[in-house]
């Protein structure tokens, strides 16, 4: 049985603009320092900028298509885990889109 | 108001933690095996482990009135070493008696690999042989999205489980749906840079209408905050929800999952 009961309308705007301005700056000026720093060919830049690309698409889909621009797109094992973290974007996929 | 920590991982935390998480309205923790920080040696580091969270965990939990559950398994951040992994699973079955043991958890991929894969499996075997619970770790950021296909096929092609009694944790934006479309749980971690904010969680909830859903803070050795599910039921409340929908998904919803061990009371 379902129990849902939709939320009271609220002004999402008034609850999330401002923190959603302060981390957009925040990005524009991550963006500005590795540039200054001549760091910005780094892959993990480059999927950062492919990302931004798909906000200003206008389907409420956007959040997960952010996480997939991010995401390994192969389907197969690996044969051997060689390190145990993540680091965010996947270099490979970047490479066969820039083709 | 009271609320049920679905995935915490104690072992990292200070009696202070417990006390905020008491203040906070938590009544129960649950606490699946997972890596300490660290690789262990062999398996007796695991028995020890084991021990600690079937045994030691739940009286610390009970000086502050909260019930402690546990969920056993090798992680497969360590299962990359099947010898090992091997040694560990054998010792799970001794501890399935245990009184707070829910399941068998968390299991799942790390990096994706075929040992991993292996591993998973033979977990997956396991909990069907005692017909266990069983609660799903995703893989982390660019791995994750293959990394829940692989799980789901896995579980998917073993004829004995049944996906109503499995919870896949650390779902986002690009996995929640294809986890629920199958019929499994969804864990939402609300924990920083890594995993899920609490108003993307509650974007999730409400685009899902909150059903077979669980959120959690993990609260485990990295830096992540114990107090991040009552602080998402603050959001909530804001948000406008009512009271019995924010109950319903921190609450219910996780008794409802665990009263399937046979052994979860709230
Ligand atoms: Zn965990």
């Amino acid at each position: 049985m379902n129990h849902w009961t939709k939320p009271a309308s609220v002004n999402l705007v008034d609850l999330g603009f401002m923190d959603s301005r302060s981390k957009l700056i925040d990005l524009a000026a991550f963006l500005d320092r590795v540039q200054r720093a001549g760091q910005d060919d780094d892959f993990r830049v480059a999927a950062l900028k492919q990302a931004i690309a798909l906000l200003s698409q206008n389907e409420p889909e956007r959040a997960k298509k952010v996480l997939l621009s991010f995401s390994d797109p192969s389907t197969e094992p690996i044969p051997k885990a060689t390190m145990q973290g993540a680091i965010g974007a996947h270099k490979e996929s970047l490479k066969v889109e820039a083709v | 108001m009271p609320y049920i920590e679905p995935h915490g991982h104690m072992v990292s935390r200070t009696m202070y933690d417990y006390e905020k998480m008491a203040l906070a309205g938590c009544e129960i923790i649950c606490e699946p095996a997972f890596w300490a920080g660290f690789d262990r040696s062999s398996a007796d580091g695991f028995f020890d482990y084991f021990r600690q969270i079937t045994e030691y965990e739940p009286k610390r939990a009970a000086r502050f009135g909260i019930k402690h559950f546990s969920w056993l398994c090798i992680n497969p951040k360590e299962a990359e070493d099947t010898m090992l992994a091997d040694d560990v699973m054998a010792l799970i079955p001794e501890f399935l008696n245990k009184p707070n043991v829910l399941g068998i958890g968390e299991i799942g991929l790390n990096k994706n690999s075929r040992n991993e894969l292996l591993i998973l499996e033979k977990h997956i075997q396991l909990a069907a042989d005692y017909d266990q619970l069983v609660l799903v770790h995703t893989p982390h950021l660019e791995d994750k999205r293959k990394g829940t296909q692989l799980i789901l096929d896995a579980l998917k092609n073993h004829p004995k489980i049944k996906p109503e009694r499995v919870i896949i944790d650390h779902v986002e934006e690009h996995t929640i749906q294809m986890v629920l479309d199958q019929g499994f749980w969804a864990g939402i971690t609300l924990y920083p840079e890594s995993k899920c904010t609490p108003h993307r969680a509650i974007d999730m909830l409400e685009s899902c209408q909150a059903e077979r859903i669980w959120m959690n803070s993990a609260c485990d050795w990295g830096v992540s905050d114990p107090l991040a599910v009552p602080k998402t039921m603050l959001e909530m409340k804001r948000r406008g929800w009512t009271k019995e929908s924010i109950q319903h998904v921190a609450f219910d919803n996780p008794v409802k999952f665990m009263q399937q061990s046979g052994k979860f009371t709230p």
